[in-house]
């Protein structure tokens, strides 16, 4: 029986809530502007919170289970970040109110701006961007914006491995640049030749993400960055994967310009089932100026006694605000909380255990499944779904078999460039006891594709709902309940 | 703290495995002069130590819980009932990520369906996306539609300088360098909507107004939407879902797309973030909007179910023909705004609406009583006003916040004609005492 809508709860005059009444003299409501009606359901306390409790137990998470979703960094999420980013003097801080009153605040922003120049090698940080792609955006209007002060106009392309996530070519898109794809090379690495190629006097940008979403550390990544600068193009940075790369390298150190951070990736924000994320970027000295701000700068030096005193600061070319107010302050609480709890040796300790554990996935499926690109990888690795001997198995019927041991998923289908991709990153979180059972459960699987393939195709069958009719959704749209639409 | 739970013995058996001695054999493709930077980070913390830590920086701010606060301007001090954190503390919604696969992902996707049927609901528009970053970007979002919609022609966009200044801003961050006209910011504050009229022509692709507006004030748009449309142009409505909750909804007034933030539906200062973008549309317009859509199917059992939909807008299958580069939504705090719908429901969310408006009436009126002060605007208005005073309001604001008050956002940045005016806002949270309090206080220090 699946959980009743919430249109289809409550009964009229129940509420989950009451409020005093106001204790003040009633004004006259506005003349023509009052609404008639308002449509809300209308539920008490207890079977509000049951309806919604009883839903959150249809979903698969960290918190219950494995989530092996590459390229997404599900790793765990520690429960004191949820603690701290409560506390009364951050949750009820007013953003406009001024800085003076909000030095808590401001020095949580501050330490980590400095933290992440610290952890990326970068001369600037802003903490803005609401997620990555957002962060992406700030990164490419910079980008223009540093050529257009140079009065260079002719730059027009960003060039774009196909092996990159979707948001890079749409980013570029939105921001007026044509896209050039880059194809990659039998080793996985981006195709060298084919950029130095589109390296001319029209190129703004690369955006590289390293590792790439292959899983693998780009080999002449210094050579492909030495090529875009010197036809005077920027790199961007994107860091989605950067989980593999804390205390290994700084993408600033091998010459990347400008780099957004997943602070809900790497630094164990909760995804909160698609976001709220936060994408704060890094950026070379000769960014710096183009920041998105205000950012927090020290406004008095602090003595042996007090600390110093922090205000805002506009960078001075900067392309301007990206989003209301600061940025998504209750994911900059938790994320300084988890570098605070890691510091340099624990940061370096998450990567070298998320590349353990990838490697280690890595050598006990290969053999039963194929490693198109074979060779040792960073925090995830990507699988082909699909055998020669077993033509009617894809990925998604893999993927699917997969709930039935209780895990979820990898991505799949994704990097395009690999036929039935099954991308695997398990994060440095997760035991060897977690994927050693992993392991079992996909060596089943890829038996029981050659010998009872049905099984995959028909599956998932142990969990509360099947597979899904997405044409029937996409062709017969239904986005919301029948809202009643009487008084 | 560590949450790496590998042991020694755990770490051997799976180098072993890989065929490699050490975990530094791991990383040979890394460029050796730039391998294992050295990074000047504090030394790691414990659990126990690093919440002392945050503690000690957090009594550091002076919040709106710690004094009598009246300002808002975008942001919003609101009462959450305690069920709505119960709901966002559930790991099973905070630890899971977009619902890519549906089996195992039904309980955020019926919570997304449902916040799109309460958002429907409450704008009295057909259809809500699962949320975006913010009031501000879902705004730029739908600046973006309008081109969409419009495939490229129409460049005009009238904005209302009644619009909050950051969006506006954030529209201008998004739109710079492109081929948009803006105009209509620099206009007569106290002129009314009907005046915006006069500017839409032919090339007019949208036109941008807040409900209610940056200064609290409450319009029909009626007649607004009435000449967009007759020009073939559209109107966008950046609103305060808390006035929805008494205020006629700008669906009813012809709007064609609905925007605004989310906060105060359940969701903490937390200062500034992370909030809630809504966006909102005529079926006509589904394709053109940006981000997740939640609809409803039936799985291979005959169950009723939910999936994301049509993605073919969506960045990762269309790349650089998206409708936009967003990939994620405001998931946990659409989640904190379907529940404290849930709960406060028909008639919670209305009598918040009309405490807030009855307070901030008794405010104003009693401000207005005030030697020196008065209110800037006679319109209708919602819960919040503009305080013109005898002093400058930043001046104002120090003497206030002397006695422990919080005051209004100062208007003198934002509109060099606002030098003496602050931006008042009056919630159910604020009480008599409070608001009698403020008035007292005002009297005394406007004129010491």
């Amino acid at each position: 029986m699946p959980e009743p809508l919430i249109y289809d709860l409550g009964a009229p005059g129940r509420t989950g809530v009451q409020m005093p009444v106001p204790d003040v003299p009633l004004a006259e409501l506005p003349k023509g502007l009052v609404r008639d009606n308002l449509p809300l359901p209308e539920l008490g306390e207890l079977e509000a919170l049951r309806h919604l409790t009883r839903l959150s137990q249809l979903n698969h998470s960290i918190l219950t289970g494995f989530y092996p979703l590459g390229s997404c960094t599900m790793k765990y999420n520690p429960i004191i970040n949820e603690e701290t980013a409560r506390l009364g003097g951050f949750a009820h801080a007013h953003p406009l109110q001024p800085a003076e009153m909000m030095q808590g605040s401001l020095a949580v922003m501050y330490h980590l701006q400095e933290w992440l120049k610290e952890i990326g090698g970068f001369a600037a940080v802003s903490l803005q961007p609401a997620a990555g792609a957002h962060g992406e955006l700030a990164g490419v209007l910079m980008i223009k914006a540093y050529h257009a002060s140079r009065g260079d106009s002719k730059r027009n392309k960003v060039l774009i491995p196909d092996s990159a996530h979707g948001t890079n070519p749409a980013t570029s898109a939105m921001s007026g640049y044509r896209v050039v794809e880059i194809p990659s090379d039998a080793r996985g690495n981006l195709d060298l030749e084919a950029l130095k190629a589109e390296c001319d006097e029209t190129l703004a940008a690369l955006m590289l993400t390293n590792p790439n979403t292959l899983g693998l550390f780009e080999e002449q990544v210094q050579e492909a960055i030495e090529a875009v600068h010197a036809a005077g193009g920027l790199v961007y940075g994107d860091g989605a994967n950067m989980n593999a790369l804390l205390g290994i390298a700084r993408p600033g150190d091998l010459g990347v310009d400008v780099l957004h951070y997943n602070l809900h990736k790497t630094f164990t924000t909760p995804h909160g089932g698609g976001g709220p994320g936060s994408g704060p970027v890094g950026v070379a000295a000769h960014l710096a100026d183009f920041l998105p701000g205000p950012i927090v700068g020290i406004e008095e030096e602090g003595s042996e006694e007090m600390g110093p005193v922090y205000g805002w600061h506009q960078p001075p070319k900067s392309i301007g605000r990206l989003k209301a107010f600061h940025g998504q302050f209750g994911m900059h609480v938790r994320a300084f909380t988890y570098i605070l709890m890691q510091g340099a040796e624990g940061l370096r300790s998450v990567a070298e255990h998320a590349v353990l554990n990838g490697n280690y996935l890595r050598v006990k499926l290969q053999g039963a499944y194929k490693v198109p690109y074979d060779r040792v990888c960073m925090h995830e690795v990507v699988l082909e779904g699909r055998w020669a001997d077993a033509p009617d198995v894809h990925a998604l019927d893999i993927a699917k078999r997969l709930m039935d041991f209780g895990f979820h998923p990898p991505t799949n289908y994704f990097p395009l460039i690999v036929r039935e991709a099954l991308m695997i990153e398990p994060t440095e979180t997760e035991s060897k006891e977690v994927l050693d059972a992993f392991v079992d459960a996909m060596l089943k699987i890829a038996e029981e594709a050659h010998t009872t393939p049905e099984l995959l195709q028909q599956a998932p069958h142990t969990t509360k709902y099947g597979r899904m009719d997405e044409v029937k959704a996409a062709r017969q749209l239904v986005l919301c309940c029948e809202i009643p639409r009487e008084a | 703290m560590t949450f790496v739970p590998h042991t020694e013995r755990d770490r051997q058996q799976m180098l072993e495995a890989i065929g490699v001695k050490t975990i530094a054999d791991l990383f040979s493709a890394v460029p050796q002069k730039f391998r294992f930077p050295k990074l000047n980070l504090p030394a790691p913390l414990t659990e126990m130590e690093a919440l002392g830590e945050l503690k000690g920086i957090a009594e550091a701010n002076e919040s709106a819980d710690d004094l009598v606060s009246f300002l808002g301007a975008g942001a919003y001090h609101h009462y959450i009932p305690a069920g709505v954190d119960s709901i966002l503390r559930r790991g099973e919604y905070y630890t899971a990520y977009t619902p890519y696969q549906p089996e195992i992902s039904q309980g955020t996707l019926q919570a997304i369906f449902e916040y799109q049927s309460l958002i429907v609901a409450l704008t009295g528009m057909e259809v809500s996306n699962a949320s975006h970053y913010d009031g501000a970007t879902a705004l730029a979002e739908a600046v973006n539609m309008s081109r969409g919609i419009h495939r490229g022609a129409r460049n005009k966009i009238i904005m209302s300088p009644g619009i909050h200044p950051q969006y506006r801003a954030v529209v201008h961050t998004y739109e710079d360098g492109g081929d948009l006209q803006f105009v209509g910011e620099d206009f007569d504050l106290s002129a009314g909507p009907d005046a915006l009229i006069d500017m839409i022509d032919e090339q007019t692709g949208l036109v941008c107004v807040a409900y209610p507006d940056f200064f609290g004030r409450v319009y029909d748009y009626t007649k607004l939407a009435e000449a967009a449309h007759a020009k073939g142009a559209l109107l966008a409505v950046s609103v305060n879902p808390t006035a929805l909750g008494l205020l006629k909804p700008p669906g009813e007034m012809g709007a064609d797309i609905v925007t605004g933030e989310g906060q105060p539906l359940g969701i903490p200062l937390s200062f500034g973030g992370p909030y809630l973008g809504i966006l909102t549309t005529r079926n006509q317009y589904v394709r053109q909007i940006a981000g997740r859509l939640v609809g409803e199917t039936v799985d291979n059992r005959g169950q009723r179910g939910f999936v994301l939909t049509l993605s073919t807008r969506e960045q990762h299958i269309k790349r650089e023909k998206a409708s936009s580069n967003i990939c994620t939504n405001q998931g946990l705090m659409m989640l904190a705004a379907t529940t404290y719908m849930s709960l406060l429901g028909k008639s919670g969310l209305r009598q918040v609406a009309e405490s807030c408006y009855h307070k901030a009436h008794y405010a104003a009126a009693e401000i207005s009583k005030l030697k020196g002060f008065g209110l800037k605007f006679k319109d209708a208005f919602f819960h919040e006003f503009v305080m013109e005073s005898p002093i400058p309001a930043a001046e104002l604001n120090l003497r206030l916040l002397g006695r422990g008050i919080i005051g209004g956002y100062d208007l003198g940045g934002d509109y060099p004609t606002l030098a003496n005016c602050s931006l008042l806002a009056v919630t159910e949270l604020n009480s008599k005492e409070e608001i009698d309090y403020l008035v007292e206080t005002l009297a005394e220090v406007a004129h010491a």
